[in-house]
């Protein structure tokens, strides 16, 4: 029950310009610690630094400041959600809806995460070392400048990419726990309408949804992919070169309109 | 509840084998939501009972504080080889109809009451007691079935007429402590931090239906199977009336309820493994089923046809120990979250790894299984689970 | 293929009256009007006409009548001719049968078979226009109880809530499905009634922003427009998991409606379809709901209600008790007679169960749970008159919300081809020269004087209820009685019979 430890020597200069404050989770509820997140910033804080995160939910959600956030733990639900701005770095595992409707920012996750990461999301990256859940990726969209990236540095479970109507996924299958597992579950991109998903080498085509255009990525898709692959690589100490030493598959939606055909007129 | 289940048994006071109880269309089925965590250690070493608890409050928000409990395996070595009725009774004089109906068809060996202590939050506790009991040798009911088929059909007679009497648990060397309130209340009444199991399950309880009635928590156990459940069975309604047509009577309005009793119809009564009892749960999908080679093309296609009715529909995440081991199930659409950590010869299984890592800070592998496959630790096992991988 | 066709209104000219001018068919966005130029007369194909009456409202010369026409078909009381084209219909393209507004089909309406009272001698009728009448609502959670402080004083209340100056709520209909003109128009009328508006699941137009502190924010399951300012925007948040038209399912808007100023607002690019998933891929889940309200009360500090929307379905009871557990603040229940743009009729016309038995079950749920003062209630699905909704208070709501019949005011017609975008009335549509058929002034007006008529026969009711404010009717089923209902039906409404 230690509460706010600050930094020796910063703990009296908070309003200046970015000291970065340290705090204690343990023994701190999720709303507890988010006021106190909220409470720093306001105060001044340019980085936050927070020890035992065990389960603390709905971290960082809607925050806006550009603030360097670093998690040392496991966070709990909605990690980001609605954030538009913090980078968030998670020294451990994330469990589901990280990056719930997130606008922009970053989330690095040195570790796995759990189901529907990046669930609508709209803009800002979100790197993950390790393996993700089932549904990651759903529903996420781009909108104006803004283009949300996620890259998977692991595999995905199943319906990755559902309903994605914009934004990029950047699927390597390196760093698994399951070897012996397919790159990604079923359904892969089933009833995306928009966006696209890269995939280190070959898609099996059992794995596919229906109404997608699957080949090689090429042109400027090759500079974004070298681009977000050294952003993962660099962020988990991976060598970047290896995991771009093999041509990647670009999965893009047939249609803008998938289900443009599955309605008629009462009259 | 109590009123209404006697009001049943009024209706139909009729043998156990074909349950068509007089509106049976008139019933309201649970709807909660949860959290569930369980751990074994596979070479039976005793784990303290703050370990489950303490991973429960960590994951406090997924409950309401309506439910919440415990089942714990190998806490009665002493009792070791008897039934171990867990009851609840409304007043001192269900106690004496639940006392009595045991006496009418067990040798009891031992019986005491639960040991509990006062928790302020915990408020209108029924009476709690259990006896630890043998199946006469000449019964007066049910005289061919086996010993477990006679616990059941008593465990059943009871639940449905007699009235204010709720049999908890029913297994050998194991108990289920439960009741409405946080888990960690729960355990704090329960006096859980004085016991130690190979085997522990527990749940946090968000229910929608059945408020403050303490045989709605979970864990649901049913002779030594005990299941902790997140999620809705959108399948209810069927899955209920295919275990009337086998004699199972539903009468506790929770979902969780058809998965005990399907796992004692397709594991203990129709002999199948827990394997198969799983894919009969959360079969793959016929697309799947059509590109698999012809013998489990098959082997599918029949389970699908002849237990389609025992196919549990909508999210589930299920946790079930029959003693001998620990099961954890999701859907076959991973609607639910669950997570398998593993620290030496102990596996843990929880909707959130946080719970996992609150209690075992070393853990060495954590991982999500995928949909609709098991994943099973046995006791006495070699075999780490992380292998299955 | 060749298609079969039949008219189903038939359209006349009275050629005798008819000036030429041709607004007809400048004002018909279907086609059916057309000019001869030989003839110098105007033609007609009453197969392409939808009944929505636009032309005949808007001919100067009142010289056209709309007529329906009798099918022909050999008289069939189960194969109605309805289902004869339904089935034709998805003979020839395959499809899935789409319909826009509510259930068009004769459901059971259990307002029509429930009688408010009034005070006869034992106690006194009050006179509205004369004496105070009051209708201000308060929505949101209550505490079980309140303490004093040391002076006496009681503290202001911890959660925030909503004060509507009538029970009544313009409900959810999104910018998308409906024309910019007709939200800016409700955002107005809720302003200047002291009421509240909806977003429904589009998102807020920037222009709008200034109307927050009157304007529901919802959070749906596409999460279209959906960011940290929309939520601090609001009065209040509402998480849709469900519509009354359309229970279980998602939504499909056309790229066709997604013009310029959708796309903005709903942040997707021009012309892509905006799908919205049928569940919240975060909620699948009692549990999950509680995340979801409390990561919107993070995002906005706890500073805002938040309101969770339903379905009227079999389960109804539970759910909502689940809903209030979950920390809603507000739940709408959307009963089966609800509008919607675009829904399958299979649906709309056959799943869910009605508004009122939903209502009264989750009322008294609530209440035998000893969490009524948790949530507010407010009901909805084609709540058509003060009348309905009064009985919906008396029935356990706190408020109504009102989609069809606001629209109505607007002009709707109910001729059910919302799902075309070529809302003749300009409503249901965003193509230019429709949708500037409705000015948002005159839209607030339409809307302002229909709450106003409203509440003052709601008044007018009440006070011959012998009450004075609206508390002393609200779950006062008392005030209720039924004609023509079963036993069961009575029960589950909480009601006596007339004549009891």
């Amino acid at each position: 029950m230690t509460g706010v430890v600050q930094h020796a020597g910063k703990s009296g200069d908070m309003a200046a310009a970015g000291p970065e404050v340290r705090l204690d989770a343990e023994g701190l509820e999720s709303r507890e610690l988010n006021a106190r997140v909220r409470r720093c910033l306001a105060e001044g804080a340019g980085a936050v630094d927070i020890r035992n995160i065990c389960g603390h939910r709905y971290l960082a959600d809607a925050l806006d400041s550009p603030v360097d956030i670093t998690l040392h733990g496991t966070p709990g639900q909605n990690l980001g959600a609605f954030m538009r701005g913090p980078r968030i770095l998670v020294r451990g595992n994330a469990q589901d809806g990280v990056g719930n409707t997130m606008d922009d920012g970053e989330i690095r996750i040195n570790g796995h995460a759990g189901d529907v990461l990046g669930y609508a999301m709209r803009g800002g990256r979100i790197l993950i070392r390790g393996d993700v859940g089932y549904r990651v990726g759903i529903h996420m969209k781009a909108y104006a400048d803004r283009l949300p990236i996620i890259v998977i540095g692991g595999k995905a479970g199943a319906f990755l990419g559902e309903y994605m109507a914009g934004g990029v996924i950047i699927l390597l299958g390196l760093d698994t726990q399951y070897p012996a597992a397919p790159l990604a579950g079923r359904r892969l991109g089933t009833g995306m309408h928009g966006g696209r998903i890269f995939v280190r080498g070959q898609v099996p085509p059992e794995l596919l949804g229906d109404g997608l255009l699957v080949d090689r990525a090429d042109g400027e898709d090759l500079a974004l992919i070298e681009t977000q692959v050294r952003a993962w690589a660099d962020a988990f100490g991976r060598d970047s070169d290896a995991a771009l030493a093999v041509p990647f598959s670009r999965i893009r939606p047939a249609s803008g309109r998938p289900y443009g055909n599955l309605y008629t007129g009462m009259d | 509840m109590h009123t209404e289940r006697s009001e049943k048994a009024a209706a139909c006071g009729t043998p156990l084998t074909s349950v068509w109880p007089s509106g049976h269309f008139d019933w309201q089925k649970d709807i909660s939501g949860c959290g569930v965590f369980g751990v074994i250690s596979r070479s039976r070493a005793l784990i303290p009972g703050t370990v489950p608890v303490e991973a429960m409050r960590l994951m406090r928000d997924r409950g309401n504080g309506l439910g919440g409990g415990f089942a714990a395996y190998g806490i009665y070595p002493e009792f070791a080889h008897l039934y171990a009725f867990h009851l609840m009774c409304d007043d001192e004089d269900a106690l004496e109809r639940g006392a009595r109906t045991l006496a009418e068809h067990f040798d009891i060996h031992h019986s005491e009451p639960v040991p509990t202590r006062k928790v302020a939050r915990v408020g209108d506790a029924p009476l709690l007691r259990r006896f630890f009991v043998k199946p006469k040798e000449v019964r007066t009911r049910w005289a061919f079935a086996s010993d477990d088929d006679y616990v059941v059909n008593a465990v059943m007679f009871i639940n449905a007429r007699v009235p204010g009497v709720f049999v908890a648990s029913s297994g050998k060397n194991m108990g289920a402590f439960k009741g409405v309130g946080y888990p960690e209340d729960m355990a704090e009444f329960y006096r859980l931090d004085e016991y130690k199991a190979y085997i522990w399950t527990a749940h946090n309880r968000f229910p929608t239906n059945t408020p403050g009635w303490w045989g709605g928590a979970h864990p649901f156990c049913l002779l030594d199977t005990g299941i902790v459940h997140n999620g809705e069975i959108s399948s209810y309604g069927i899955n209920r009336r295919y275990l009337a047509e086998h004699g199972y009577e539903c009468v506790l309005q929770t979902d969780t309820e058809v998965v005990a009793y399907l796992l004692d119809l397709l594991i203990r009564r129709h002999g199948l493994s827990r394997e198969i009892a799983a894919q009969v749960f959360a079969p793959p999908l016929w697309e799947e089923i059509d590109a698999m080679p012809r013998e489990r093309r098959e082997h599918f296609t029949a389970l699908r046809t002849v237990y389609g009715s025992a196919m549990l529909g909508g999210p589930f995440a299920i946790l079930v120990s029959d003693g001998r081991g620990l099961m954890g199930l999701n859907d076959r659409m991973k609607l639910r979250p669950l997570v398998v950590g593993e620290h030496g010869d102990t596996v843990y299984m929880s909707s959130e790894e946080s719970a996992i890592r609150r209690v075992c800070p070393d853990v060495t592998r954590v991982w999500t299984p995928r949909a609709g496959e098991p994943v099973m630790v046995d006791l006495d096992s070699p075999r780490p689970a992380a292998e299955t991988l | 293929m060749p298609s079969f066709q039949f008219s189903d209104f038939f359209v006349e000219c009275d050629e005798a009256r008819c000036t030429r001018c041709r607004a007809c068919e400048r004002q018909c966005s279907y086609g059916v009007h057309a000019w001869d130029e030989a003839a110098r007369r105007m033609t007609r194909d009453s197969r392409l006409c939808v009944g929505c009456h636009r032309c005949a409202a808007l001919c100067p010369a009142h010289c056209l009548s709309i007529r329906r026409p009798d099918p022909g078909f050999r008289p069939n009381a189960l194969w109605t001719p309805e289902i004869l084209r339904a089935i034709g219909r998805q003979a020839e393209s395959g499809g899935v049968l789409l319909s826009g507004a509510g259930s068009p089909v004769p459901k059971p309406s259990y307002w029509d078979r429930l009688l408010l009272d009034a005070s006869q001698v034992t106690n006194p009728p009050m006179d509205p226009l004369r004496e105070p009448m009051e209708l201000r609502t308060v929505l949101g959670a209550r505490p079980d109880r309140l303490e004093a402080g040391p002076e006496g004083r009681i503290r202001s209340l911890d959660s925030p809530v909503l004060v509507s100056e009538y029970p009544i709520l313009f409900a959810a209909m999104s910018f998308g499905a409906i024309s910019y003109n007709i939200h800016e128009g409700m955002a107005r009328a809720a302003a200047e009634l002291g009421i509240y508006a909806n977003t429904g699941e589009g998102g807020l137009h920037p222009d709008l922003y200034a109307y927050g502190d009157r304007i529901i924010v919802q959070v749906a399951s596409g999460r279209f427009g959906v960011h940290r300012d929309y939520l601090r925007a609001g009065a209040a948040m509402e998480i849709k998991i469900g519509q009354g038209a359309k229970p279980g399912i998602g939504g499909h808007l056309p790229g066709a409606k997604i013009d310029a100023e959708v796309s903005r607002t709903r942040m997707i690019p021009e012309g892509s379809d905006a799908l919205s998933p049928a569940p919240h891929h975060d909620i699948y889940s009692i549990e999950d709901l509680l995340q979801l309200i409390r990561t919107l009360k993070e995002a906005t500090e706890d500073s805002k209600p938040v309101s969770v929307k339903v379905a009227a379905v079999h389960n109804i009871a539970a759910i909502v008790s689940g809903i209030v557990r979950a920390g809603a603040d507000m739940v709408v229940i959307d009963g089966f007679r609800g509008g919607t743009g675009a829904a399958p009729a299979m649906i709309r016309d056959n799943v869910g169960i009605p508004i009122e038995l939903a209502l009264a079950a989750a009322d008294n749920r609530l209440r035998e749970e000893g969490i009524r003062h948790r949530a507010s209630i407010v009901a909805s699905g084609g709540i058509r008159c003060s009348a309905d909704a009064l009985k919906a208070i008396a029935l356990g709501a706190d408020a109504v919300a009102i989609g069809s019949a606001a629209l109505i005011a607007c002009g709707c017609t109910l001729c059910g081809h919302c799902y075309t975008g070529k809302c003749p009335w300009g409503i249901a549509t965003n193509q230019p020269e429709l949708k500037k058929r409705q000015k948002p002034a005159e839209v607030a007006r339409r809307l302002v004087n229909l709450v106003r008529a409203w509440g003052h026969e709601m008044e007018e009711m009440l006070g011959g209820m012998g009450l004075n404010a609206i508390e002393g009717l609200r779950g006062n089923r008392d005030k209720l009685r039924g004609v023509g209902l079963s036993r069961l039906e009575l029960d589950i409404l909480g009601v006596k019979h007339a004549g009891l």
